[in-house]
């Protein structure tokens, strides 16, 4: 019983760094996807500015999903990555591209415009293959024996490129909203303009994976339409209209922070869907958390180290976010 | 296009050139950290100004050295999903926590005082902030503790029980899994390597500056304190992988023997093979060089103790010869030019010309790179010297691949290869020019520009006042 709870918590736990790693490394992505349509110069710099202290923290959470996936359960970790290979690995070389051209652009004036262009390819290339990822694992795994028994192209479909594109598209929605919280000026100005029409293109996308997923196998069909779940599951629909609702109007009417809380709101609902499409599963109908669970000690074992050091990692983000919580100017936060 | 490779080989090189190449930062910063805390207690104590100024200097290094190696440590923690899919299944269980526990480490390390160390100098206080630089070199230990474990776990595995599914679990406490036999004498080889690494580098940036300007004061003491290190600490590596190498003999004797060229087994003392061509096929070194019992006197300590030959065991158990019979060679030959250098030091000091001898100068130059290449060849001695396993004598390379495609595989070896020289060719030509600079007297502390927190310290926003003033 002892064990089952544990599992259930690590399961907990990386959920918990997924979630942190989306939406705080999304709007960090999003900034790079949109940034061809920022201004060379000052517009660029406070983008980059207002994003400067957090990004590598934000990205340090992929590193807890990753290993923590590898340590609690070794078997997910062995059938998702060999079954995404191209994509995890054009996803790394993205962001190794994107965090070696953050600390070089300042250093190296001289080659800015290129290592611009390596932090936007290697922004746009991460979300696109995190959303064709999500695709991947939702439309199903080939698990034969308990290994990855399908080909190294099976991950590609039309529905994964659409997931891939709505996430390059909510990233970008993320990092628009974030510009508008945190820079004034003509940065703000643009943003505000962008974000409006990112936030529908995303609720558009929105629709179009949510419609496609409950299709793409019966089970689906039944955890959200089935009596009397859907009267718990209907409220996610629900709620993401009432925060699309107030993103557009915090839009028009000019608000600084709401459209950036609402659309981290949107990725909070659809993150909790994904969780009502695929718990208990880790590999959508083929594998269950407990099945790819590592024994009871392995759990164990690593359990005070987390139990310690998450709720200080946690501290330390918030208090970073407390200490930039201004506008970034073009010579950082003021 | 790449379907006639085979697509292990292929995974195989993959892991090797980014392990390796990850592996050339945290040896450097493991080492700069330390050094980094000598350098701030020196300066505590006596007050000296140019105890100060290098740690500055040698700060603006750590930073980059240490951001090079937090982004190429988040490739190695899905290389073996990726590409050793099997083995993380089966191995999950016991290596997995270990490596949690190194990336909770290293973000608890980046977290809590990396960045006071960086940027924190004036606002903290002197004390805190020296507190600050010790937890830094502390993180990089426990680190180096927890990775280099796991990595003595799959070479000498112990503590473990199979389950119903094949995996590899705790047979009940994880003490002997920790301090499995071969991982404290590795933990101890390995962190004076890096502690040899950083006085090798050090000491070639002081001789390159002494060789330009003899009286520039950082220069001098930081050429000596390295040429201290090389002194003292080279002769101690050398007993340190002695000890090491008993121990591979006692737990892995065929990785001892590969490493020795010792294909036929020596009833009389085993010969030193100095130089020669390893012939896996024939089974003998050819055109081989070598030195009479030398061999038993150094892995046995009696001249006419006998070894046992490669031919002793089954051939499918044998690494590539070649490969570690040289790789071994390559880092014996330069822990012996380091030794040299030491002694050549203490020479120079003895006659009073260390600042002044400016071969020992260029020496120390070309040295100067040389505990990369020791530990990159180190690393290769152990790990192509455990093949042909993953987790030695249990788990075979050849059962532990992913389903691989070989032109996934090749495609994104290739991709590896660009992105890493281009990214960290970068990176590293930005350090050379840090280092091309001479050590100056009040040393400016790293630039707040850009705002930057190497993990998610708030301390830059400690100074952003003065940063947008610039």
């Amino acid at each position: 019983m002892a064990s089952i709870d544990l599992t259930v918590f690590w399961a907990g736990i990386i959920g918990l760094a997924v979630m942190a790693y989306v939406v705080m490394d999304g709007f960090d992505l999003g900034i790079g996807i949109l940034f061809p349509s920022l201004a060379v110069g000052d517009e660029r710099d406070q983008a980059m500015n207002s994003i400067a202290p957090v990004w590598d923290g934000n990205e340090t959470w992929l590193v807890l999903g990753g290993g923590g996936l590898f340590a609690a359960f070794p078997l997910a970790y062995g059938i998702i990555l060999p079954a995404t290979y191209p994509l995890m690995i054009a996803m790394l070389l993205g962001l190794v591209f994107r965090g070696v051209a953050f600390e070089f652009r300042w250093r190296d004036p001289r080659h800015r415009p290129l290592w611009d262009v390596a932090f936007c390819l290697g922004s746009f290339v991460a979300a696109f293959t995190q959303g064709v990822t999500l695709g991947a694992i939702l439309q199903g795994i080939h698990v034969e024996q308990n290994a990855y028994a399908g080909g190294w192209l099976d991950w590609l479909s039309p529905f994964s490129l659409l997931t891939g594109i709505a996430v390059v598209i909510g990233y970008g929605l993320l990092g628009a909203t974030w510009l508008i919280w945190k820079t004034e000026g003509s940065s703000q100005h643009h943003a505000r303009r962008v974000a409006f029409w990112l936030a529908l293109a995303t609720l558009a996308a929105l629709a179009a994976v949510s419609a496609a997923t409950p299709f793409l196998a019966y089970d689906y069909w039944r955890r959200w339409f089935a009596m009397p779940g859907v009267l718990l599951t209907a409220q996610v629909p629900l709620l993401v209209a009432i925060c699309a609702a107030a993103l557009i109007w915090g839009l028009k009417r000019e608000f600084e922070k709401l459209p950036f809380l609402m659309a981290l709101a949107l990725f909070l609902l659809g993150f909790v869907g994904l969780g009502i499409s695929i718990y208990p599963y880790v590999v959508p109908r083929a594998v269950t958390i407990w099945d790819a669970a590592a024994p009871y000690s392995s759990q164990a074992f690593m359990l005070p180290g987390a139990l310690v050091i998450i709720p200080i990692i946690l501290a330390y983000t918030g208090w970073a976010y407390w200490v930039f919580r201004g506008k970034a100017g073009v010579h950082g936060y003021h | 296009m790449f379907d006639q490779f085979d697509p292990v080989v292929l995974a195989r090189a993959q892991f090797a050139f980014t392990v390796s190449f990850h592996f050339i930062f945290p040896a450097f910063s493991i080492g700069l950290a330390s050094y980094l805390t000598v350098l701030e207690a020196l300066w505590l104590k006596t007050g000296r100004g140019v105890y100060l100024d290098l740690f500055r200097y040698w700060l603006k290094i750590f930073a980059v050295v240490f951001g090079m190696g937090v982004v190429s440590g988040v490739v190695m923690s899905y290389q073996f999903g990726t590409n050793w899919s099997v083995f993380s299944t089966k191995v999950g269980p016991i290596i997995g926590p270990l490596m949690a526990y190194e990336v909770l480490t290293a973000f608890f390390l980046e977290a809590g005082f990396l960045g006071v160390m960086l940027f924190g100098m004036n606002k903290v206080g002197r004390r805190l902030h020296f507190f600050a630089t010790c937890m830094v070199a502390l993180g990089t230990l426990i680190s180096a503790t927890w990775i280099l474990s796991a990595n003595s776990w799959m070479q000498t595995p112990a503590g473990y029980a199979i389950n119903a599914q094949g995996q590899f679990v705790p047979a009940g406490s994880w003490l002997p899994i920790i301090f499995n036999p071969s991982f404290p004498y590795r933990l101890v080889h390995t962190v004076i390597a890096a502690y040899l690494t950083t006085a090798f580098a050090v000491g070639g940036v002081g001789a390159w500056h002494l060789l330009k300007d003899r009286a520039n004061a950082g220069a001098r003491t930081m050429f000596s304190m390295a040429m201290w290190m090389a002194a003292l600490v080279a002769p101690i590596q050398i007993l340190a992988g002695d000890a090491h190498g008993l121990n591979t003999l006692e737990h892995q004797p065929i990785k001892v023997l590969a490493m020795e060229g010792d294909y036929q087994p020596s009833p009389n003392g085993a010969p030193l093979i100095l130089f020669g061509l390893p012939n896996s096929a024939e089974a003998r070194v050819d055109y081989e060089v070598s030195i009479p019992h030398l061999g038993s006197l150094i892995l046995k300590h009696a001249p006419f103790a006998p070894l046992p030959g490669l031919v002793d065991f089954p051939r499918e158990n044998w690494p590539p010869v070649p490969i570690v019979f040289w790789s071994f060679r390559i880092m014996v030959a330069l822990g012996f030019a380091m030794l040299g250098i030491g002694l050549w030091s203490l020479l120079a000091r003895f006659r009073r010309k260390l600042y002044d001898w400016s071969w020992l100068h260029r020496a120390a130059i070309l040295m100067g790179p040389s505990g990369f290449v020791a530990v990159i060849a180190g690393w290769v001695t152990t790990e192509v010297g455990r093949q042909p396993f993953t987790v030695y004598g249990l788990l075979r390379t050849a059962e532990s691949h992913s389903p691989l495609a070989a032109p996934a595989v090749a495609a994104s070896l290739i991709a590896f290869v660009i992105v890493y020289f281009f990214a960290f060719g970068a990176g590293i030509y930005y350090l050379l020019r840090l280092m091309a600079k001479p050590p100056g007297s009040g040393e400016p502390p790293p630039a707040p520009i850009p705002q930057r927190a190497a993990g998610i310290t708030p301390a830059p926003g400690v100074v952003a006042p003065a940063g947008a003033g610039e």
